[in-house]
C-alpha cells in the first residue's frame, strides 16, 4: 500500500520540484555569474561531459531500487577503459576491444550481482571489495601507466556527429529510452520495483530473486563497460585513475533525482535531471575556477541534503 | 533471530563468551600459520626488524579499524575514516608547524576527528540516514577539503619528539606498540565489561528490541560514531609521526584495509557478534599478507586486489559459519 501510493502519478508530479527547481537554480545562478555559462558550445558541452555519467547513473538507479548499491562502478569503468585501449593496440581492432571492455564490465556485475544475492553479503561491502579488487587490477594491466596511441576510430566515438550532433548525446538518448522502455515496460522492470520494495512477496510469487538480481548488476557492469570506453575515446588514453570517484556522482544524480535508498522507489527522469544537474553544477563551478576537489564536497553535501529531504518526505 | 542468545543472561551468555574465544583461536592459528608459511618461504621475515616492522604496522592498522569495530557492532558503517585520517593529518601537521607545538596538534588532531565522528552521528540518528551512504558522503566532503586545502602541497619535517610517537622505541618495542596495548584494553573493557558495551551489542543485535528496553539507541549510536573519528584522529597523528610528512591522500587507502581487518577479525557486518580484539588479530593478519607479499617480491599493485578479496572472504566465511551453527 505505502510503495502504491509513493507511485502515484500525483506524487510523481509533486516530486518534480525538488531536482528540477535545483536544477533551474543553478542554471539561473551560474547563468548570472559566469558570461560564458549560457553559450551554445558550453551548454553542448554539459550534455557531451554529462553522458558518462547518465552511462552509469542509469543502472545505478535500477540497482538502488533494489536496496542495493555498486561502488565499483567507477574502478570497473578503469578497469574497462584500459583493456578497450590494450585490445585495441594488441589486436588493432575497435571492436573486438569493444567486445572486451563490456565482457570485464559485464564480468564484474555479474560477480557483484553473485556476491549480493547468493552468498548474501551486503551490496555496500559486496561492490566495495570488487572496487579494491578492478583497482588492483587496473594497476597490474596497466602496470600504473596510461595506455596511449589509440587509433582515430576510438576517438570517434567520443568526438563524432551524426547529423550534426554529437555522437555521446546520441549514445544518452538511446540508453535512456533503453532504460526506460526496461523499467517501465518490461517484466525485469516491474519486478526491479518490487525487489526493494517487497522482495519476499515476489519470493512467494515464486520468481528467481537471486536470477534477477544479478541481472540487474550484470546491466549496470555492462554499462560501466561502455562509459569505459567512452572514456577512453573522450581522453584519447586509458588511464588507471581515469573513473576514480565517478560512482559517487552516479549516486549523488540517483540521490538527488528522488530515488529512495531505502524503499525501492525509482524514478528515471528523475535520474537524467539528477546527471544534468550535477553536470551542471561541476561546470558551472569550472567556469568560476573552483577547483576539482572543492567541487567534489559540494557534490557531497548535495547527497547529504538530497538524503535528508528524502528522509523528511518519507515520514510525512 | 541467531543473535540474541548473547543477550540472554545465564548459560547462553557464557556459551557465547566462549564461543568468541574459539572463533579467536582459529583466528590467532591462521595468523600463526602465515607466519610459519613466510619464514619457510623468505629469509627475512624471521628478523627482529622485520617482525618489529609487522607489530607497527599492525598498531596503525589497528588505530584505524578499533573505532570502526564499534561502529560495525550496532550494524552500521564508516567508510569516511580513511579521509578523516586524511584530512585530520594535514590540519594536525599544520598545527604543529606555524605553532611548533606537538601537544597542540595532538589536540587538533583527536578534536577534528572526533566532530567528524560527531557529524556522521548527527547523519546517522538525527537525520535518519543509511550510516554507509551518510559516511560516504562524508567521505567525498572530507577528501574534497583535504585535497583543496593542502593544494598539492606536503607538509613534511616534525620536531623529533613528536616523530617519537610513531618511529620511536621503548625498551625495544616501538612506541606504537605500547598505544596498541593501551587502546586494546580500554577498547575491550569498554566492549565487554562496561553497560554501554553491552547496550552497543543489543543495538546491533536487534535495534527494536534494544529500544523497547529502555537503552537510549541514538544516544549510544552517537557515541560510537564519535569514538570511530576520534580514533581516526589519533590514529592521524600516529601516521603523521610515523611518516613525518602530511599529504592530502595519506588516508585514501587505508579505508578498505580497516574494513578488511574488522571482518577478519570476526566481527559481523549483521551487528552484534565480535570484538575488539579480534579486530586487532584481523590487522595482525592483514599486515602479515601484505608484508609477506613484499617480501616475496609482489609488486605492490597486487595489495588493493588482495585486500578486496579478503574483504569478501571473510563476509562470506562470516555468512557460512553463522548459517552452519544454526
Amino acid at each position: 500500500m505505502h510503495e502504491i501510493a509513493l507511485n502515484s502519478p500525483t506524487t510523481r508530479i509533486r516530486r518534480i520540484p525538488g531536482v528540477a527547481v535545483m536544477l533551474v537554480a543553478l542554471v539561473v545562478c551560474f547563468a548570472a555569474t559566469s558570461p560564458g555559462f549560457l553559450t551554445a558550445p558550453n551548454l553542448s558541452n554539459v550534455l557531451v561531459q554529462s553522458t558518462v555519467l547518465l552511462l552509469l547513473a542509469l543502472p545505478m538507479t535500477l540497482i538502488i531500487m533494489t536496496e542495493g548499491l555498486d561502488l565499483s562502478m567507477g574502478a570497473v569503468l578503469t578497469l574497462a577503459s584500459l583493456v578497450v585501449a590494450l585490445v585495441t593496440l594488441a589486436t588493432g581492432s575497435v571492436l573486438l576491444g569493444l567486445l572486451a571492455a563490456c565482457a570485464v564490465g559485464i564480468l564484474f556485475g555479474v560477480a557483484n550481482g553473485w556476491l549480493v544475492a547468493i552468498l548474501g553479503i551486503p551490496p555496500f561491502v559486496a561492490t566495495l571489495g570488487t572496487l579494491g579488487m578492478a583497482q588492483g587490477l587496473s594497476l597490474i594491466v596497466s602496470d600504473g601507466q596510461s595506455v596511449v596511441g589509440m587509433p582515430i576510430a576510438i576517438q570517434k566515438i567520443y568526438s563524432g556527429t551524426v547529423a550534426a550532433v554529437p555522437l555521446p548525446i546520441w549514445m544518452a538518448i538511446v540508453a535512456y529510452v533503453v532504460f526506460y522502455l526496461l523499467l517501465y515496460h518490461t517484466r525485469l522492470g516491474t519486478f526491479v520495483f518490487a525487489l526493494g520494495g517487497n522482495r519476499d512477496a515476489l519470493r512467494f510469487a515464486g520468481i528467481k530473486v537471486e536470477r534477477m538480481l544479478i541481472v540487474v548488476y550484470a546491466i549496470g557492469g555492462a554499462m560501466a563497460g561502455l562509459a569505459g570506453v567512452l572514456m577512453t575515446a573522450r581522453m584519447n588514453a586509458g588511464h588507471p585513475t581515469a573513473g576514480l570517484g565517478l560512482e559517487f556522482d552516479a549516486i549523488a544524480a540517483v540521490a538527488v533525482g528522488g530515488t529512495s535508498f531505502e524503499r525501492g522507489n525509482g524514478w528515471l527522469l528523475g535520474t537524467l535531471l539528477g546527471v544534468l544537474t550535477v553536470g551542471v553544477l561541476r561546470n558551472g563551478l569550472n567556469l568560476l575556477a573552483i577547483p576539482s576537489s572543492v567541487q567534489v564536497s559540494c557534490i557531497g553535501v548535495l547527497v547529504i541534503m538530497a538524503l535528508f529531504f528524502d528522509g523528511l518526505r518519507s515520514r510525512t | 533471530m541467531t543473535d540474541t542468545t548473547k543477550i540472554l543472561p545465564g548459560g547462553a551468555r557464557r556459551l557465547h563468551i566462549s564461543a568468541d574465544v574459539l572463533q579467536l583461536s582459529y583466528r590467532l592459528l591462521a595468523a600463526l600459520l602465515i607466519c610459519v608459511l613466510l619464514s619457510l618461504l623468505t629469509d627475512s621475515f624471521l628478523s627482529l626488524n622485520n617482525i618489529l616492522n609487522v607489530l607497527r604496522q599492525a598498531s596503525l592498522m589497528f588505530f584505524v579499524a578499533a573505532g570502526l569495530t564499534l561502529v560495525v557492532l550496532t550494524a552500521g558503517l564508516d567508510l569516511s575514516i580513511g579521509a578523516n585520517v586524511g584530512l585530520t593529518a594535514c590540519l594536525a601537521g599544520t598545527v604543529i608547524h606555524v605553532t611548533g607545538s606537538p601537544t597542540l596538534g595532538v589536540l587538533v588532531g583527536i578534536g577534528v576527528g572526533a566532530a567528524i565522528g560527531l557529524a556522521n552521528g548527527i547523519m546517522v540518528t538525527a537525520l535518519r540516514i543509511p550510516s554507509f551512504i551518510a559516511t560516504y558522503g562524508m567521505l567525498w566532503i572530507l577528501q574534497g577539503v583535504a585535497y583543496w586545502y593542502m593544494a598539492g602541497e606536503t607538509i613534511h619535517g616534525f620536531p623529533p619528539g613528536f616523530r617519537q610517537l610513531g618511529s620511536g622505541y621503548f625498551l625495544g618495542l616501538p612506541i606504537p606498540v605500547y598505544l596498541l596495548v593501551i587502546f586494546l584494553a580500554i577498547g575491550t573493557v569498554l566492549a565487554q565489561r562496561t553497560t554501554w558495551g553491552q547496550e552497543i551489542y543489543a543495538i546491533g543485535a536487534n535495534p527494536v528490541a534494544a529500544r523497547l528496553s529502555g537503552i537510549p539507541v541514538a544516544a549510544r549510536l552517537l557515541l560510537v560514531y564519535t569514538v570511530s573519528g576520534t580514533m581516526a584522529g589519533l590514529a592521524s597523528i600516529i601516521f603523521l609521526a610515523r611518516l613525518n610528512s602530511a599529504e592530502a591522500d595519506i588516508g585514501e587507502s587505508l579505508t578498505l584495509p580497516a574494513i578488511a581487518s574488522v571482518l577478519i577479525g570476526g566481527t559481523s557486518l549483521f551487528g552484534g557478534v565480535g570484538t575488539v580484539f579480534g579486530t586487532f588479530i584481523g590487522a595482525l593478519i592483514l599486515t602479515l599478507v601484505l608484508n609477506g607479499m613484499n617480501l616475496l617480491q609482489i609488486s605492490a599493485s597486487w595489495q588493493p586486489l588482495v585486500t578486496g578479496a579478503i574483504v569478501i572472504l571473510a563476509v562470506w566465511l562470516d555468512r557460512m559459519t553463522r548459517r552452519r551453527a544454526f
